[in-house]
């Protein structure tokens, strides 16, 4: 299984650059075509998410990104925020959970924070052929 | 690529072009210009998505937002989206059923 791993301030800025990155790993995973919106738009939201949870409370540590390409394309993102606010009501959240059919949200096990981890298919036909 | 921003007049409505990406980074821009057209005092503001790659629910917020703005102000307002992916994350937050949307400049300026 390869990983590739981002770090980045939590500022929107970065957001696209984590989408971009995200999208290059999940087509070279064996994601399908059909699919890869729907990863970006994902990969996106969660960022975007950490990115506004650090901000809420002034926190400047980096938010963790890490896209792992094994039997599946999985995404983790972590931030590091003391926010009471959870994924459940905004406009964000239903997107998450409406486009990624294995989406799991849960506090971090070390301290505050949570982790966001998303997963997709890969085609294995596509994994052979690198 | 990044957002790019134009106006023009079609048939009284003033039709703000949208181009690139739509996010939490650019959104913010998009509803400044929105804030800028309506409180200019056009009675029509029409958005049109067509060069639109990419919007996030930052985005879809500024668009709700601009909506209430807009009635607030008095003016009508319309979103052009006609690209499935687009229109797909209005389905699935419903915001199709809040959001008057047209598939074409010409069917929102007609309206």
């Amino acid at each position: 299984m390869a990983t590739v791993r981002l770090e980045f301030t939590p500022e929107p800025a970065h957001v696209r650059t984590a989408r971009l990155v995200g999208v290059a790993v999940a087509r070279r995973a064996g994601v399908p075509d059909d699919q890869l919106d729907e990863v970006r738009l994902a990969i996106g939201e969660a960022c975007a998410r950490a990115v506004a949870r650090h901000q809420r409370v002034g926190l400047r540590d980096v938010v963790s990104v890490a896209f792992s390409d094994g039997d599946r394309y999985v995404v983790q993102v972590w931030d590091h925020a003391d926010d009471e606010e959870q994924i459940t009501v905004d406009v964000s959240a239903s997107l998450l959970q409406a486009i990624v059919k294995d989406l799991q949200v849960r506090p971090l096990e070390g301290g505050p924070g949570t982790e966001v981890q998303m997963a997709w298919p890969v085609r294995r036909a596509s994994r052979l052929g690198r | 690529m990044e957002l790019s921003l134009a106006t023009r007049v079609v048939a009284a409505h003033t039709v703000l072009e949208v181009g690139g990406e739509v996010d939490v980074y650019t959104a913010p821009k998009l509803r400044e210009r929105i804030g800028e057209l309506l409180e200019s005092g056009v009675t029509a503001v029409v958005v049109d998505l067509a060069r639109v790659d990419f919007m996030d629910s930052t985005g879809l917020g500024v668009l709700v937002g601009a909506q209430r703005r807009a009635r607030t102000a008095g003016a009508t307002f319309g979103v052009v989206c006609s690209r499935e992916s687009l229109l797909k994350i209005f389905r699935i937050t419903a915001l199709d059923q809040v959001l008057p949307l047209y598939p074409s400049v010409d069917a929102a300026t007609a309206s």
